[in-house]
């Protein structure tokens, strides 16, 4: 036989390390970004839960309104609005890459330009909105 | 002694293959709740966050502008029942990924429903009970349109 036209599986010797260093997937942006998916969505819903609590005390008073809705004005709270941003739009920009994943013919072989797109995206997002809030918070 | 294996997905019981497939259902809803929602939060910190003097700007008064228009009302309404279903169906799964006894697994669930369902019915009466013009309170804190 001088042309082998059959395909071989590869020995397992060059398919899997020696070393423990992940596999295709773990260790890899594939499940890092499950992993930041799962702690945004986790974070986003224990926020709505309070955040809708304090929106019901618009049917409390004024005033009752007022001095909860103060509190997201003050330095600190304006860091960790930063912060649930920045999940959000995570979260939001990867969710849609899931999507894509999911139902574009070639979202499974773009996962990984994808989930570099959507690091890209959150930078662009976070540097428009970053500076913006924060001179709101800190100037008021 | 001699002790069988299972493969390591095996299912605890067997899938049903009758009725509708909810679970089917709860992962095409993940995804276009996901997309509508986008919209509907990336609007809202937009205007409640961006514009004007951002976050500094909200207080009782500016609720009563924004819900005085149907449109900001619905947007709301619509935010709330799709984000708290997404949240709470997502809670759902990650429950079913960790947590082990059958009890602490009926409590956590539970008690997911519970809290959406809940918050569901509080928001959605907040947004079309509110008041923007509540009587006996300082005019101060009021919509301007409240004077009129
Ligand atoms: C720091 C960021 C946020 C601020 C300052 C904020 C502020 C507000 C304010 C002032 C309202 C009253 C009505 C209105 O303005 O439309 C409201 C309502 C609402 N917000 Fe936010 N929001 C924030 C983030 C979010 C996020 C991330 C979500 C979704 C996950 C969300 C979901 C809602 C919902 C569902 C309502 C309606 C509540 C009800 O029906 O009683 N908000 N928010
Ligand atoms: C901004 C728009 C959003 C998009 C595009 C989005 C998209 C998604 C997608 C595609 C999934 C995966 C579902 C699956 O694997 O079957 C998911 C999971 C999840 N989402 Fe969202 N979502 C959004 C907003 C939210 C909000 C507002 C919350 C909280 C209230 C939330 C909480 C969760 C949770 C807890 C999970 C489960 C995570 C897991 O199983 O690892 N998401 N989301």
């Amino acid at each position: 036989m001088s042309v082998q036209t059959e395909k071989r599986t590869p020995p397992l010797s060059t398919t899997t390390s020696k070393r423990p260093a992940g596999t295709l997937y773990r260790g890899r942006e594939g499940m890092w970004s499950w992993v930041l998916h799962r702690i945004t969505g986790v974070a986003i819903f224990f926020f709505l839960l309070v955040h809708i609590l304090d929106t019901a005390l618009v049917r409390v008073s004024p005033e009752a309104y007022n001095a909860v809705i103060g509190t997201y004005q003050t330095p600190i709270m304006g860091l960790g609005e930063v912060a649930l941003v920045g999940a959000i739009v995570f979260h939001a920009f990867n969710g849609v890459r899931i999507v894509l994943i999911d139902f574009w013919s070639k979202g499974t072989r773009y996962q990984k330009v994808m989930f570099y797109v959507v690091i890209a995206l959150w930078v662009i997002t976070m540097l428009g909105f970053v500076p913006r809030h924060l001179i709101n918070v800190f100037s008021h | 002694m001699s002790q069988t294996i299972e493969a390591p997905r095996t299912p605890v019981r067997p899938a049903r293959n009758k009725g509708i497939n909810w679970e089917k259902w709860g992962w095409i809803y993940m995804r276009v709740s996901g997309v509508i929602l986008v919209v509907l939060i990336f609007g809202h910190l937009f205007m409640n966050l961006i514009v004007g003097d951002g976050v500094s700007a909200i207080d009782f008064a500016f609720v009563g502008g924004k819900w005085a228009d149907p449109f900001w009302q619905w947007w709301d309404v619509a935010m709330l029942w799709l984000a708290l279903i997404h949240g709470g169906n997502g809670m759902r799964t990650i429950v079913n990924d960790y947590a082990r006894g059958k009890m602490t697994r009926s409590i956590l669930k539970g008690a997911i429903f519970a809290s959406v369902a809940i918050l569901i019915l509080l928001g959605t009466l907040v947004v079309f009970t509110f008041d923007p013009c509540p009587t006996g309170q300082p005019a101060d804190l009021l919509p301007s349109f409240c004077a009129a």
